[in-house]
């Protein structure tokens, strides 16, 4: 494989964001410290991956290892939190993430979980540059972060296989989303450190999807992730996209096995 | 604890104490594809191999449904009496045959009588006990670790690690304490228990009576404590039985059991009544002094607390293993959900989730019975006719009478699946 412990200086990293998440690595794994927010959201995400991918390769969803033996890779995957439960799920994981001190994290902790998963410093791009494709590609609460959405979105095309999956969740740029997403988790719930997120840099699900139609990525569903103040749980809505929300697309030609 | 390599891939559970609730809590993780390492002290076929030692269980109708999905209950139902009316009185100190107060009939909580399930079963411990261990040797997620014991552990944010007295290290993600109220898990993990005694001893014993109790389970509140008289399948040479759990005063309780077996037999008989003819005790008195122990958590890094090490309650309600069954049912279904999305099945969420889903439960029904027993256990006056009063209204209302009904059947609340008779 490629060599891709060098961040690229040029690229779609943006320095201060991955110093801002360096800071707070060793926080990823505590459930009820600063990454509280993704430990709640992640039943909800990792279930729809599941069921997608599981009905895509026509397996059984909720026995045995349903995306054994699919290459995934996880861009911006941070201290593991979705690596790990792919991995257990049965898929050959790589997480990519540009801040060291996250693979490190990452690293060591799955490590004591008895999982193999090849995590790396690097970007999505040099990683498509190298030629790497996937079966499976997450870009999860990442896109927001990048300095340059399109060459993004087109290095993600370019990482997954034919006939392969990709999926991409992201906050949306709306009114709805500045109020909840900044104000209400960053300034009024704490729940994310204040600077988290750019309102500006949010994505409309229109923009997303021509971005990944130009990376040969065709969008087959999208749907919102929806809070429930009062219950305190996260669930699929396919009609309320406003704030939170997911999507997977296909690359064209036939999936593998 | 140096993790060696003869340590095979880590457990999913390793359950402290394979009483009814600890193998019980194998077999459901088992047959919802947790793996599990059941370790006791005792050898545990020994433990079947008795004959009946008097002590049974009362099964509510939704752990009987757990039973049924876990396909247990073909085997347990021949030898499990239906409860289908409970008649509830209070008796002054004389002890004399009460007026009748409360009246709950099983059809009551269904909308249809016709097919109105029981309100729970008794059934003798040792087939309770045989059913599960059975299903347990044949269940390959399982491996059964008696005698043995723990005489160390290791608990870490990634995986946990027993050492037995054998010498055997077990690496598992979750540690279970399965030790009743009495284990030493809790208080090693510094979790601290609301605990005080009621000052009170229940005699558990089994009585031969002349006529058939025809379902009927009575709680005579005298001022000692209850005396509940709870409805068993015939004994081997047809006679009538029923299953005596007598709460008396300590002091009161420690003299009765000293006496010789003619005036036992007689100060038993006197509070027993002559409903059902001529009555008598038969086989071993058991004795349990009665102390609640609620424990201020459920949960600590990489241990869980379940049954009653987590909450012993006051016999009163007869609910004391149905607390522990849906404590069960709900570690397995949160383990099981965590699983099947990859997460770490003993990882703070996943128990976080169990833990809050009993805190409830466990508390509203620690919270009723010692009421219940402050309410009834005592011949002060004024109290015996507010509570008459009470019992009297509740007798009267429908929907009050309903709700208890299906209180006592464990209908109430947000039921995990396998307490709804469905697989998780």
């Amino acid at each position: 494989m490629v060599e891709t412990t060098h961040i690229p200086t040029a690229g779609t990293v943006d320095p201060a964001e991955v110093e801002r998440f360096s800071r707070i690595a060793d926080e990823w794994w505590d459930p009820a410290g600063k990454f509280a927010p993704l430990h709640r959201l992640n039943p909800v995400r990792i279930g729809y991956i599941r069921d997608r991918v599981a009905a895509h390769w026509g397996r059984d969803a909720l026995n045995g290892e349903p995306l054994k033996d699919l290459s995934l890779l996880d861009i911006g995957c941070g201290g593991g939190l979705m690596s790990e439960p792919m991995a257990r799920l049965g898929a050959t994981v790589t997480g990519v993430d540009a801040s060291e001190r996250n693979v490190g994290t990452a690293s060591v902790h799955a490590t004591g979980q008895d999982l193999a998963i090849d995590y790396r410093q690097g970007t999505a791009e040099a990683l498509a540059e190298s030629g790497a494709q996937f079966d499976v590609v997450l870009a999860l609460e990442i896109v927001e972060h990048v300095a340059d959405v399109d060459l993004f979105l087109r290095s993600c095309g370019r990482l997954v296989k034919p006939g392969g999956l990709l999926f991409l969740s992201t906050l949306n740029r709306t009114a709805k989303a500045w109020a909840l997403a900044i104000v209400g988790a960053e300034y009024v719930l704490g729940w994310l450190p204040r600077g988290t997120h750019d309102w500006k840099k949010f994505l409309k699900p229109s923009e997303v999807a021509r971005g990944l139609r130009a990376g040969g990525i065709e969008p087959q569903e999208i749907v919102g992730v929806v809070y429930a103040p009062l219950s305190r749980k996260w669930s699929l809505n396919k009609n309320d996209l406003d704030v939170n929300y997911m999507l997977y697309g296909t690359a064209a030609g036939a999936p593998m096995r | 604890m140096d993790r060696r390599p003869s340590d095979r891939s880590p457990f999913d559970l390793a359950i402290v104490g394979a009483g009814l609730n600890g193998s019980l809590l194998a077999l459901a993780a088992g047959e919802s594809g947790l793996s599990s390492a059941l370790i006791d002290r005792v050898p545990l076929f020994a433990m079947t191999e008795q004959g009946f030692d008097g002590r049974t269980t009362a099964i509510a109708y939704t752990s009987q449904r757990l039973f049924a999905a876990l396909g247990l209950w073909d085997e347990l139902a021949p030898n499990a009496e239906p409860i289908r009316d409970i008649r509830i009185s209070d008796a002054g100190h004389d002890g004399r045959a009460s007026p009748l107060f409360l009246h709950f009939d099983h059809r009551e909580a269904s909308d249809d009588p016709e097919t109105a399930a029981p309100m729970g079963w008794i059934v003798e411990n040792r087939f309770l006990r045989s059913a599960i261990l059975r299903r347990l040797a044949a269940c390959p997620k399982v491996e059964l670790v008696s005698p043995d014991e723990v005489v160390d552990s290791d608990r870490g944010p990634v995986r946990a690690g027993l050492v037995l007295k054998s010498g055997r290290r077990i690496a598992t993600r979750l540690i279970a304490s399965a030790e009743g109220r009495f284990g030493a898990t809790r208080e090693e993990a510094g979790i601290g228990a609301r605990s005080w005694s009621y000052d009170q001893i229940a005699i558990v014993l089994v009585a031969h009576h002349a006529e058939p109790h025809r379902g009927v389970a009575q709680e005579k509140f005298l001022p000692g404590g209850p005396f509940a008289i709870l409805p068993m399948t015939d004994g081997p040479g047809g006679e009538h039985r029923s299953s005596i759990v007598w709460t008396e005063r300590t002091a009161i309780a420690r003299r009765l059991l000293e006496l010789d077996e003619p005036a036992f037999q007689a100060e038993f008989a006197r509070r027993f009544g002559d409903h059902l003819g001529p009555v008598a005790p038969a086989g071993t008195r058991w004795s349990y002094p009665l102390r609640l122990v609620h424990a201020e958590r459920y949960i600590d890094t990489r241990l869980v607390l379940v049954g009653d090490a987590a909450h012993g309650i006051h016999p009163i309600a007869g609910q004391g293993y149905n607390l522990g069954v849906r404590d069960i049912a709900a570690l397995v279904e949160v383990m099981a959900d965590a699983k099947r999305l990859g997460l770490d099945v003993g990882g703070a969420d996943t128990l976080e989730r169990y833990a809050q889903w009993r805190r409830a439960d466990n508390l509203s029904m620690v919270a009723a019975t010692d009421l219940l027993n402050r309410l009834f256990s005592n011949d002060i006056r004024p109290l015996r006719l507010v509570r008459d009063a009470g019992l009297a209204a509740v007798n009267r209302v429908p929907a009050l009478r309903k709700f208890f009904v299906r209180h006592a059947m464990g209908l109430i609340g947000d039921l995990p699946k396998l307490i709804r008779g469905e697989r998780p």
